[in-house]
């Protein structure tokens, strides 16, 4: 667009979002007339204003029964990647109602890593996955040796699995130096001897050490329980279960535009709630895409803006959003009433009456649509 | 050595397992063994059952790949000169349970026979129960159809019992002109289906008819039904006893005497002879009194004996409900196992096809009345043919029923030739000759007709499939179940209406439809809605307390707190807004309203 036209886009500025005159900035020819120019821009504030939503119109209860609706014809509440043990995704209704109920702990972890070119290839995306595995002591030893006379402990090593992670047994004796205080230990290229210094008659200590070694953390990322390469589109990216954005996001192959975790807390706590709130859009519609089903986005939206609302993240239960409303009515009709009413009374609460729910309770007209606008007169 | 149970009961060793557990089928098949002892061996365990509750199916054993029973028993049998049991006896057939199977090769048919198999099925239609054998040609259809198929027989109208006019069954229906099928099994046969049939042939016709039978709906031909189709009898006892109560009182089945409390007009009482109770063949309808009683007072104490006004007894007659009418059929005067008076009627009342009736084919294809068309105004076929029912296209696609199709082809053959058509699970006759018999009958042999439409007489552009089906009516009739309210009763503690049929309640708006209506906008609208419950409550505008108008006091408002002294405004809330505002107070809560101009 020619710079001359600017001022006339200016004029639209209160009529329309920076987001769309931005856009009509950048898609209109740079060759176009004034004349056409300011068509275009009614023809836009026209499709505008036809799109917004009217005074009155219930948005949220028409967002909860698009959603409500469709979630009744869920099926399928599980996921599984083929060939991979322990990997599968909470989908359908179970993974919808863990992300609006902002559950805590969700039954399935799961991170997409995306990482930088060159590292985003075939070669190299195996050895990354292989890296970030989260990989215990007790993963590779095949087999534990309690000599209670010698008072040793031995542990032969998996030989493949040791291959596989590109360790060696030198490689781990460099790891174990500081967790076996009081032994000393002997190896050779299969296996680790802890044998005890001095006499003690506890066979406790040894059976302490077999435990603390077992779930020592030999290498990889902690929580990082399973990694999948798998290719999307031109690239290769990780998939795992279990996540830890925070450690993964400070790796310099990975891409930390793009990677995410599906657990809503880690989100905000690494990200903030502006990411909270995408990430619970992106997962929601994730679900419904993959059941077949077709729900605006807008509605999701609508779900997703009320629970990052005051900044954290909440829920769509009685201790997260529902307890916000400010009418006692509308909290005590939804779960827990005596708890609602006999707060209220403590603190002397009012109810304006402002809402829907108290209003059908009590039969008066709703404030919304027909019962929205009121009318005034001049009296004589 | 292999472990011996006895019903899972070690007993003891012994050294090989299966020449030991043929030992012992040897001696159940000679006798010397009970018929129900099962024995099932593994290269581990021989397992003795003799037990109850095993559920166990005949099969005829195979020695050698050739099966014991011979041509000289079928001969025998049909001569009548051995029984089934005898040939259980011979060591011809043995029952085996679900584990003796396990050491078993049993062949479908005599002719897969080979040495290894060691039983063989009596007829390949023994998988399926008897009521699921009844359905023909069952074997072209997906089972889930099947079991359908057999649970809607089970609903149908017939002649459930030859001596159903001395019963008092609830709920029972005798269908007036039950017929044999066309299109038999062979366990219609076995099972004495010729005496106690449900079900009538008709003519059907697979075609459309402006839409009165979309979604499993069928059109039935209104002359067919005044001649008498689907017509049934329906029966329901009524019935009432003496009871009787402590301190010597009775209840008396009479006619109320008109000081009874509760009495109702003299009108309702009409149908009453003198011992209280209705005439044999009395029309009655709705709040007719069909056996009059009266009770002792209620709550009764020793103190009151002598008070003349609680000498008054009650009125506990029984008497039609809502909706109801018929015919009184059979009054019965009898006592009960504590020797009072029992009275039992019988009411009858003829059900003649209408919208809303329920009807079958044996093959899961059930469907609602859409509609009754007369005999003019009906399709017909060029040879004149007019179907009594008419069944949509839409219902075989999608649930395969391919018997259904067959039925329909093998009826009109056994219709046309007079005979029954054989449709035994897996021993049909076969579609092929049934077309070629139709064929030669002089009937297009795909079973399609020229039809014309019976408003119009134009031709109509498809060949419609018509021909004949056996059609059961089901026992789900409207007329039991119709049910409307405007205004009627309503809840005592809520004010709300009532619910279901038996209390003429009202159909529940409830929360989801609310939200519907909210979403709509339609906010006055569900207001009015919601209005059932209405009340106007005067609220102390001090206090926020509802309170009363004392008519002693020229209509003064009382408020429960400052008395005369305060202003009260009329509140219009719905009751049970009211009802929990009290429920609050008792909770020690003061829920106060505070009071404001709407305007």
């Amino acid at each position: 667009m020619k710079i001359e036209h600017e001022d006339l886009v200016r004029l639209y500025e209160d009529k329309l979002p920076a987001l769309i005159l931005d856009e009509i900035r950048k898609e209109v020819p740079s060759s176009i007339s004034k004349e056409k120019l300011k068509i275009v821009l009614e023809e836009v504030y026209a499709a505008y204003t036809t799109a917004k939503i009217n005074p009155g119109e219930c948005v949220g209860l028409v967002s909860a029964e698009s959603i409500g609706e469709p979630g009744t014809q869920m099926t399928l509440n599980t996921f599984h990647f083929a060939g991979v043990a322990e990997m599968n995704v909470t989908t359908g209704l179970p993974r919808i109602i863990e992300i609006f109920d902002a559950q805590k702990t969700i039954k399935t972890p799961m991170m997409e890593i995306f990482l930088n070119s060159p590292h985003n290839q075939v070669d190299t995306i195996r050895k990354f996955a292989a890296k970030i595995q989260e990989t215990l002591l007790g993963d590779l030893v095949s087999e534990y040796s309690l000599n209670i006379f010698e008072q040793m402990l031995r542990l032969d090593f998996n030989q493949s699995l040791l291959q596989q992670h590109d360790l060696s047994v030198k490689d781990i004796v460099q790891l174990l130096k500081t967790k076996g205080k009081g032994f000393t230990l002997q190896h050779d290229d299969r296996s680790l001897t802890f044998i005890q210094k001095g006499k003690s008659e506890d066979v406790k200590d040894l059976y302490n050490l077999k435990e603390k070694l077992r779930s020592t953390k030999v290498k990889g990322i902690k929580g990082i329980k399973q990694v999948l390469p798998v290719k999307r589109e031109n690239e290769y990216i990780v998939l795992t279960s279990g996540t830890n954005l925070r450690d993964i996001l400070e790796l310099p192959e990975v891409d930390y535009t793009r990677t995410t975790s599906n657990d809503l807390y880690e989100i905000f706590e690494v990200l903030g709630i502006e990411a909270t709130r995408q990430v619970i859009i992106n997962e929601v519609y994730k679900v419904i895409e993959a059941q077949g089903l077709n729900i605006d986005i807008r509605h999701i939206m609508l779900v997703a803006d009320t629970m990052g609302a005051t900044g954290v993240v909440k829920g769509i239960t009685r201790y997260g959003v529902v307890s916000e409303k400010a009418s006692v009515l509308a909290r005590a009709s939804f779960e827990t009433p005596i708890k609602h009413l006999i707060n209220a009374a403590l603190e002397g609460e009012v109810d304006y009456l402002t809402s829907v729910v108290e209003n059908v309770m009590i039969n008066q007209p709703v404030p919304l649509g027909t019962g929205l606008p009121g009318l005034i007169t001049k009296m004589k | 050595m292999v472990d011996v149970y006895v019903n899972s009961k070690y007993v003891g060793t012994v050294d090989d397992a299966l020449p030991f557990a043929n030992e012992l089928r040897d001696l159940r098949r000679q006798g010397s063994l009970s018929e129900d002892v099962n024995v099932y061996a593994t290269a581990q365990e021989v397992h003795v059952l003799t037990d109850e509750g095993r559920a166990r199916r005949p099969l005829i054993i195979v020695k050698q790949g050739k099966s014991l029973l011979t041509e000289k028993h079928l001969q025998q049998l049909t001569d009548g000169e051995i029984t089934w049991h005898d040939l259980v006896r011979q060591g011809v057939i043995e029952y085996l349970d679900a584990a003796e199977e396990e050491n078993t090769l049993v062949a479908c048919s005599e002719a897969d026979l080979t040495p290894e198999h060691t039983h063989l099925e009596i007829t390949p239609g023994a998988i399926c129960g008897i009521t699921t054998a009844l359905v023909p040609f069952g074997n072209y259809n997906q089972p889930s159809r099947l079991i359908i198929g057999s649970k809607n027989q089970k609903q149908a109208l017939g002649f459930y019992a030859a001596n159903y006019h001395l019963r008092m069954d609830m709920d029972a229906s005798i269908l007036h002109y039950p017929q044999f099928p066309i299109v038999r099994t062979k366990i219609h046969g076995v099972t004495g289906y010729g005496e106690h049939p449900s079900g009538q042939n008709m003519i059907v016709a697979v075609m459309c008819y402006d839409g009165y039978n979309m979604e499993d709906g069928v059109i039935l031909n209104k002359s067919s039904v005044e001649r008498g189709l689907a017509r049934s009898t329906y029966f329901q006892p009524v019935s009432a006893e003496e009871l009787r109560y402590s301190g010597g009182l009775i209840d008396e089945i009479s006619i109320p005497d008109k000081d009874v409390k509760g009495y109702r007009s003299e009108k309702d009482y009409q149908f009453l002879e003198g011992d209280g109770l209705i005439y044999p063949e009395a029309k009655v309808s709705e709040g007719d009194v069909i056996i009059g009683r009266t009770s002792p007072p209620r709550f009764l104490s020793s103190l009151d004996e002598y008070n003349l006004s609680a000498a008054i007894r009650r009125e506990s007659s029984i008497s039609l409900k809502h909706g109801e009418k018929g015919v009184a059929d059979l009054v019965v005067l009898s006592e009960n196992e504590e020797g009072n008076k029992l009275v039992q009627v019988r009411l009858r009342e003829e059900r003649i096809p209408e919208i809303g009736d329920k009807f079958t084919s044996r093959h899961g294809q059930k469907g609602v009345t859409g509609i009754l068309i007369p005999q003019q105004d009906i399709p017909f076929s060029t040879s004149g043919i007019i179907p009594d029912l008419i069944f949509t296209p839409h219902g075989i696609s999608s649930r395969m029923t391919v018997s259904h199709l067959i039925e329909l082809i093998g009826a009109k053959v056994g219709a046309l030739a007079g005979r029954y058509v054989d449709g035994t699970l897996f021993e049909a006759e076969r579609e092929e000759e049934l077309r070629k018999e139709l064929l030669k009958l002089g009937f297009s042999e795909d079973g399609t007709e020229v039809f014309n439409d019976g408003r119009t007489g134009k031709q109509m552009l498809a060949r419609i499939y018509v021909g004949n089906m056996h059609y059961l009516r089901l026992r789900h009739m409207v007329a039991n179940k119709i049910q409307s309210r405007a205004r009627g009763p309503i809840q005592l503690l809520t004010r709300q209406p009532t619910e279901g049929k038996a209390k003429e309640g009202g159909l529940r708006l409830g929360e989801m439809e609310k939200d519907t209506l909210i979403a709509h906008g339609a906010s006055l609208l569900l207001k009015e809605r919601f209005d059932a419950d209405r009340v106007v409550v005067p609220v102390c505008e001090k206090s926020g307390l509802m309170g009363y108008y004392d008519f002693r006091r020229n209509d003064r408002g009382i408020s429960p707190l400052f008395g005369e002294n305060s202003d009260m405004s009329d509140i219009e809330m719905s009751y049970a807004f009211k009802l929990m505002l009290d429920e609050i107070r008792t909770m020690g809560i003061y829920a106060k309203l505070n009071l404001e101009n709407k305007y």
